[in-house]
């Protein structure tokens, strides 16, 4: 559905050059669900811009839907849907009429656009919204008209940019519910951005994660924290017992970090399984004359992945 | 090619006329202003011209035609204010996602303002009847032809502007404001130039408005076949392609 060649764009705003996309190399197949996640700045959007044909790329090429999309941006257009950062929505329309003329726009006959407007209307939560006014709604019926506009004309693959932004975790997770929903009626290929840890982890089967412009990671979310993450354990010991338990869990697993703790000092080890491992590491550390004073088993989230590929931690930027 | 650009046009006007549609109130006072204008500058004018010879004839037959084409550069030069809400909001962009053509972006938005105009025309025409304004109807609608190519180019500059001022709202503005208003008055739509000092004159012949005016002037007096329609036709579609040239180059480069 999307294949991409080492698609660049450089902003100039002023005598500054903003490398906004350093090259990205990105397939992604019929039916995929695949999110980009990073933090803000990190070439999302600007990503997103240049396979919807709204932004011609500096270098690079990119085939979205079988074309390119500098040759024949109308037939890119034509054949995707594109929910972007902002309200797509005019402000001072009826949800209806903004609906039937998206469909017109599409190139739609009134009668298609009709049945396919009612049938988005009812499966999206919107009935009863149809002579009201797009000012006057709440952010989750604007964000689910916006996936309506995207969806009037049944693409086959679907850009979303930052759908969930600024809504509460209840309306983020019925929007969800929704966009999952009529992915499993339609099997749209669905290419999401955002940089919210948790919505990549359990939406998206695949996770991209960008930074600088780049791609610096590529695979299923477990995957990821398998590989470049790992479970951690972590126990709090006294001051005076901290060297003898590093030198135990040094045994176990790679080197200890250790912090201070308000009960002691905190020792935390990469180990696979962390909940496994834990009883025998305890009783270990009680036959050694070290007290536990506390334990913890960490699973990693994608912040660890995010953490250990670059050394910062998505969550600093929010 | 061209009948789906047609259709794309007739779409776009259609989704911008639906605020008029939806809300026919708030046409009211763009009807209210011309009648205002012609009411209360009107009167100021013949008593100006006593005998009426600055305005060979009546003022209102000189007068009216220069109202309607206020009011179309009143209309049209705002087809950016809303363009500039709606890249603002989103809408825009949601748009430019869609398969529509770029120059029907445009049209479409400057026809709409156009619209009104129509209505405009016709009760500030109705009006004047009584008062002494001879109307001359095919005239009138050749001269609301010309005044609708103008009008596309007006507003496709408009268009261009908003984008050219997306960051900075005001900038909008005061552009608009400060070129509308010489235009206008230098077009000799308000008051004849022709006591005026010789370099407004010079000005008024570098004016395109300058060649709409006096062509209108020309049509809404009973004349067809004269130059002065001609050059009005001339002025106008130089405008149109000029302003469809310059719009649709800053969708094509802006990076909204
Ligand atoms: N139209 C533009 N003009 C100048 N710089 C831009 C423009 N759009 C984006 N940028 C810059 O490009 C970089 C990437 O932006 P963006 O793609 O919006 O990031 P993201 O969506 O991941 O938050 C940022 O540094 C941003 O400031
Ligand atoms: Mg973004």
């Amino acid at each position: 559905m999307i294949h991409t060649d080492a698609l660049a764009r450089t902003f100039t705003v002023g005598k500054e050059r903003v490398e906004a996309v350093r090259g990205i190399d990105l397939d992604v197949a019929e039916g995929e669900l695949v999110a980009f996640l990073g933090p803000n700045g990190a070439g999302k959007s600007t990503t997103l811009r240049m396979l919807t044909s709204l932004l011609p790329p500096t270098s690079g090429t990119a085939q979205v839907a079988g074309i390119d999309v500098v040759a024949e941006p109308a037939e890119v257009r034509r054949r995707i849907g594109y929910i972007g950062q902002k309200d797509g929505a005019g402000h001072n329309y009826r949800v209806w009429d903004e609906l039937l003329m998206q469909g017109r726009f599409y190139g739609m006959s009134k009668a298609d656009a009709v049945a396919s407007g009612s049938e988005l209307l009812a499966s999206l939560d919107l009935e009863g919204l149809r002579t009201r006014k797009v000012s006057s709604l709440s952010g989750g019926q604007k964000r689910r008209l916006d996936i309506a506009l995207g969806l009037i004309h049944k693409p086959g693959l679907l850009f979303l940019d930052e759908p969930s932004t600024g809504m509460d975790p209840q309306n983020r997770a019925n929007l969800w519910e929704h966009i999952l929903r009529i992915r499993e009626e339609r099997g749209t290929t669905i290419l999401l951005t955002t940089h919210y840890l948790d919505e990549a982890d359990q939406m998206a089967e695949r996770v991209v994660i960008v930074d600088h412009g780049r791609i610096i990671a590529d695979d299923t979310a477990d995957a990821l924290k398998r590989k470049q993450a790992g479970d951690r354990l972590t126990v709090v010991v006294r001051p005076d017992q901290a060297d003898t338990a590093q030198t135990l869990l040094a045994t176990e697993g790679a080197e200890p970090a250790s912090r201070p703790d308000a009960d002691g000092v905190a020792l935390s080890v990469r180990v696979e399984a962390a909940s496994h491992a834990m009883p025998g590491v305890l009783e270990r550390l009680r036959a050694a004359g070290v007290d536990v004073v506390a334990a913890s088993a960490h699973r990693p989230t994608l912040d660890d992945v995010f953490l250990n590929l670059t050394g910062r931690s998505l969550r600093e930027g929010e | 090619m061209s009948m789906a650009i047609a259709l794309d046009v007739r779409n776009v006007w259609w989704r911008e006329t639906l605020t008029i549609v939806r809300d026919p109130f708030s046409l009211i006072f763009s009807l209210l202003q011309p009648l205002v204008f012609l009411g209360l500058f009107g009167p100021l004018l013949s008593g100006l011209a006593g005998n009426g010879e600055l305005f060979g004839g009546s003022s209102l037959q000189w007068f009216l035609p220069g109202v309607v084409v206020m009011i179309t550069m009143f209309g049209t030069s705002m087809t950016g204010a809303n363009l500039q809400f709606e890249i603002m909001t989103g809408a825009f962009e949601r748009m430019l996602a869609t398969p529509l053509s770029r120059t029907s972006l445009m049209v479409g938005r400057a026809l709409k303002e156009l619209t009104p105009l129509v209505v405009q025309a016709l009760i500030v025409t109705l009006v004047a009847i009584p008062f002494g304004f001879v109307l001359y109807p095919l005239h009138v609608l050749v001269g609301l032809l010309m005044l609708g190519i103008f009008g596309v180019g007006v507003g496709a500059l408009s268009y261009a502007l908003a984008i050219a001022a997306r960051k900075t709202e005001w900038i909008f503005w005061a552009v608009q404001q400060s070129l509308l208003f010489p235009l206008l008055i230098l077009s000799g739509m308000m008051l004849p130039l022709e006591t005026g000092p010789g370099w407004m004159q010079v000005a008024s012949k570098v004016n395109p408005l300058t060649y709409i005016v006096d062509a209108e002037r020309v049509l809404f007096s009973g004349t067809l076949a004269s130059p002065t329609v001609a050059w009005g036709f001339v002025a106008a579609v130089v405008t149109a392609a000029v302003g469809l040239f310059v719009g649709i180059r800053s969708i094509r480069t802006a990076t909204i």
